[in-house]
């Protein structure tokens, strides 16, 4: 990128700067949608279905609202405007319409003057259902046609042989995002019939185009803010209370609060899609990979939510980062009765990703060759076409370097202690080291980034130069992963002025930064703040006369000639952006085009330790390579990086909602297991910088790569410690013991 | 119910409902929403407190049960002006993200370095096992605490 920028700025790109949310978030002071009160405000509180399918036959609201202090009592007869609400589609009723599709799905919400008082009413509604047969298999979802998107790939000669075959039939379990904020929502009425909301959300200006339109508002009358969220993972991609708590505080004229127990969580957002996939590969007696078929089912739940999108990801990624001149794949996303599915980090890659790394060891196998040497030799490299949609990869795609890389880090040495703590099954002293087999098992991955199949993806920003400083606008969510601060050091570096604050914007003070989600806000809101900066520094060495801009102000030939505050004397100098990636295309009917919008790879080396009697895993290091483009914030990108590998690693072993007839068993976090520190692997990293065409300076997007390729990495070791094929994730411990 | 307790150095007299959590006491009754509720049943230590000396979840201990009682929340182990040296090393060694899970490991930490200012690897990764983070996959926040042990 030709660019001028400054020089002499602190703060800037490559620097591991400090969070600037980090002093309220240490000290409890942060806002979080949750801690957000207002004068005079009430309680909101759901009525959910006890079942997966169930049609309403009464429901009469008359006791809950005749409760002392119950203000209101809303149904799907209330809502004013578009009954329905969606992302791609809208075919989610907003409380349930006759029939609830769902366990869990809302059926009414109550506002009242305490929680305890909102959740007596809930209770007191009184309501009569017909239980119905729900549909929870994928497959006879499939053989009935409930399908949400079919997206095939038909790439290459599909009669081309190879001297090996191996065919695999793998699952994926449902995972949960579980991020510790649960849905919460604040929404005050402006006294004029509009609303202002403050809620739990990874994408505000879609949230809003869908709320006001069932509010049946003008869109300037409702406005969503950002506040602080407990992460998202993809949960928050979906909308769960928003049009609910707006609903309530209308028709009561208070302000009105409302937040998910953590019972009403898990039912409560979508959840990365349970999938079978059967695979076939055949391949050359050198290793060469001739031809790739598979049949790729997500289960997609009720609603479609971003269903298409997620099954256009599995497909079009069901090879992996490998060259094949024949790609055949049906991806299928079906509609069940089960809990909501749609974004969780790694969107539909991570479940094809643990069946084509484990079929490329199969293949090694059964080639007899080494497992990495047999993914070098297939890599795709910049300049390929994408097995499954021929496009050709323009951007950096160090796939080789990332094994090389990878293959480079130090194993960690044996395992040489008795303390339980170190051991698999950790302080419950289930096991001594004579029982423990220890496995290396290794995965690679490549991820889209940003929005593909010519959505017309984009971020607005706009930066301000004033005398005090600059000051960068976005409707861009920070969940966590520290776009904040890296939006302050690109700005400043662009700029060359140190005083940079990122201030974020309401539905109503500027467009759309899309979605905090697919890896791409680094990237997109980066890239618009970087294109904004850039144009205030033109326009301010424009007005100042001068050759370069630093915090003190405009120099010439080494000579400070204009203050900011001179420079600003006539106000401030303020550019406003949208900036959009290079356009993709829709796929043919064959699943070919120019789908994406820029790539990125990964690898990662899992070892562990398996007592395999009692079918106990410590998973004792994760490392990885990783293609980053640019490390804008090596801190950050270490926490993303880390943090992702053991969102993978709870895949491998441990995380999974249990579903039984569409009903959730384990919704809570006694009984969905989260990686504590004790489970936390030791990671070590390798972070390949080769500048992607078009992120800023050159970065890439981060979130998603670690936990793409760690999941199968762990499975890869487990079956390298215990000689078992292991064909779903979690591996659960009679999957090991078999029994 | 009225309850008489000292809350962060100051001696208090507040009323509590009989059912209550003292979880929902700080957040709700006394405006002090650092605790944080993630789980409601003990897991996730989001709402780690200190209380008569033990690191306890405020989201398990009944309101009306903190008669007499000396608690220590968040908000009074630092000033934003004035960190606490574990508000620091997590700021300085990335060990804060989303930050929803940080006020009870803030509190966890400092009473883990109370009893044990030079905690090793594995004791400090065993004494914050109550407490769930989901963004960092703790290694910022091991690192961070390890360099304040002096490791």
């Amino acid at each position: 990128m030709t660019t001028t920028t400054g020089t002499r700025v602190r703060g800037g790109i490559g620097e591991s700067v400090k969070r600037p949310d980090g002093v309220p978030k240490v000290t409890g002071n942060f806002a979080y949608a949750s801690d957000l009160t207002a004068e005079g405000m009430l309680w909101g509180a759901t009525l959910r279905s006890p079942y997966a399918r169930a049609r309403l036959v009464r429901l009469d609201i008359a006791p809950a609202l005749a409760i002392p202090g119950v203000q209101a009592v809303l149904t799907q007869e209330d809502v004013p405007g578009r009954k329905t609400f969606g992302q791609i589609t809208q075919d989610q009723p907003v409380f349930v319409d006759g029939e609830a599709r769902f366990w869990g799905e809302p059926v009414a919400v109550v506002a009242a003057d305490d929680p305890e008082t909102a959740r007596l009413a809930v209770a007191a509604i009184d309501i009569e259902w017909e239980e119905l047969e729900p549909l929870v298999d994928m497959e006879e979802a499939l053989e009935q046609g409930e399908l949400f998107r079919h997206a095939p790939v038909h790439r290459g000669d599909p009669a081309a042989t190879g001297a090996v075959v191996v065919e695999g039939y793998y699952e994926v379990g449902m995972q949960d995002q579980a991020p510790l904020g649960t849905e919460a929502g604040l929404a005050i009425p402006d006294g004029e019939g509009g609303v202002d909301l403050w809620v739990t959300s990874q994408w505000t200006h879609e949230d809003h185009s869908q709320i006001y339109r069932s509010l049946d508002l003008a869109a300037d009358q409702v406005r969503q803010h950002p506040t602080g969220i407990g992460g998202a993972f993809g949960a928050r991609e979906d909308m769960s209370l928003h049009i609910h708590v707006c609903l309530l505080a209308l028709r009561t004229g208070h302000p009105v609060k409302m937040v998910y127990n953590r019972l009403e969580s898990f039912p409560g957002h979508v959840h990365r899609h349970p999938a079978r996939m059967w695979y076939r590969h055949e391949a050359d007696a050198d290793g060469t990979l001739v031809k790739v078929e598979a049949k790729i089912i997500l289960d997609g739940g009720a609603y479609m939510d971003t269903t298409p999108a997620v099954v256009a990801n599995a497909v079009y990624f069901t090879a992996g980062p490998y060259r094949v001149d024949s790609v055949h794949a049906e991806g299928y996303g079906v509609r069940t009765n089960n809990p909501p599915t749609g974004a969780m980090r790694g969107f539909g890659v991570v479940q094809v990703c643990f069946a084509h790394e484990a079929q490329m060891d199969r293949l090694a196998t059964a080639l007899d060759m080494d497992p990495l040497e047999l993914r070098k030799h297939n890599a795709l490299r910049t300049g390929d076409p994408l097995a499954t949609t021929g496009q050709i990869i323009e951007t950096s795609l160090p796939t080789v370097e990332v094994i090389d890389q990878l293959a480079a880090i130090p194993l960690p040495p044996p395992l040489n202690s008795d303390d339980p703590r170190r051991l698999p099954g950790g302080t419950g002293r289930t096991t001594t080291p004579e029982y423990v087999t220890r496995g290396v098992g290794y995965a690679v991955s490549i991820k889209n980034i940003a929005f593909s199949e010519a959505f017309d993806d984009f971020a607005e920003a706009r930066v301000v130069l004033s005398p005090t400083g600059v000051e960068v606008y976005t409707a861009a969510v920070e969940v966590g992963q520290g776009m904040v601060t890296v939006l302050q050091q690109i700005v400043r570096t662009a700029l060359g002025v140190e005083q940079v604050v990122v201030v974020p914007a309401d539905t109503s003070e500027i467009g759309s930064a899309g979605s905090t989600s697919a890896s791409r806000q680094t990237q997109m809101t980066g890239g618009a703040a970087l294109e904004a900066a850039l144009e205030v520094r033109k326009l301010a060495l424009e007005r100042g006369a001068g050759d370069d801009l630093t915090s003190e102000g405009v120099w010439l030939a080494g000579e400070l000639i204009m203050t900011l505050d001179e420079l600003c004397a006539d106000g401030p100098i303020s550019y406003h952006t949208r900036f959009r990636h290079p356009p993709t295309e829709e796929p043919d009917e064959n699943g070919q085009g120019v789908l994406h919008a820029d790539y990125a790879v990964a690898a990662h080396r899992a070892v562990v330790d398996v007592d395999a009697e009692l079918g106990l895993v410590r998973v004792v290091q994760v490392d990885t390579a990783q293609d980053i483009g640019l490390a804008l914030n090596p801190l950050s990108v270490r926490g993303q990086i880390e943090g992702g590998i053991l969102q993978g690693v709870g895949l491998a072993i441990m995380e999974e909602l249990v579903v039984e007839k569409g009903v959730i068993l384990n919704a809570s976090f006694t009984d969905y297991l989260l990686p504590t520190f004790l489970d936390a692997p030791d990671v070590e990293m390798v972070l390949i910088e080769e500048p992607s065409p078009w992120g800023p300076f050159g970065a890439k997007g981060i979130g998603e790569p670690p936990t793409i390729s760690s999941t199968p990495a762990v499975v890869a070791a487990i079956r390298n410690a215990t000689g078992l094929a292991l064909n779903r994730v979690p591996v659960r411990p009679q999957d090991i013991t078999g029994t | 119910m009225d309850i008489r307790f000292r809350l962060n150095g100051e001696d208090r007299a507040v009323d509590a409902g009989t059912s209550q959590s003292l979880l929902s006491l700080l957040r709700d009754g006394l405006g002090l929403p650092g605790s944080k509720n993630a789980c409601e049943q003990g897991e996730c230590g989001s709402c780690t407190v200190v209380m008569d000396g033990r690191a306890v979840c405020s989201c398990l201990v009944l309101a009306a049960d903190t008669d007499g009682a000396d608690i220590t929340t968040v908000e009074g182990f630092g000033e934003e002006d004035a960190l606490h040296p574990v508000q620091e090393a997590l700021l300085e060694g990335g060990g804060v993200q989303c930050g929803f899970c940080t006020p009870g490991f803030v509190v966890a930490a400092a009473h883990l370095f109370e009893s044990n200012p030079t905690p090793e690897t594995d004791e400090i990764r065993e004494a914050l096992s109550g407490n769930i983070c989901r963004c960092t996959g703790y290694g910022g926040i091991l690192r961070s605490l390890e360099k304040l042990a002096g490791r």
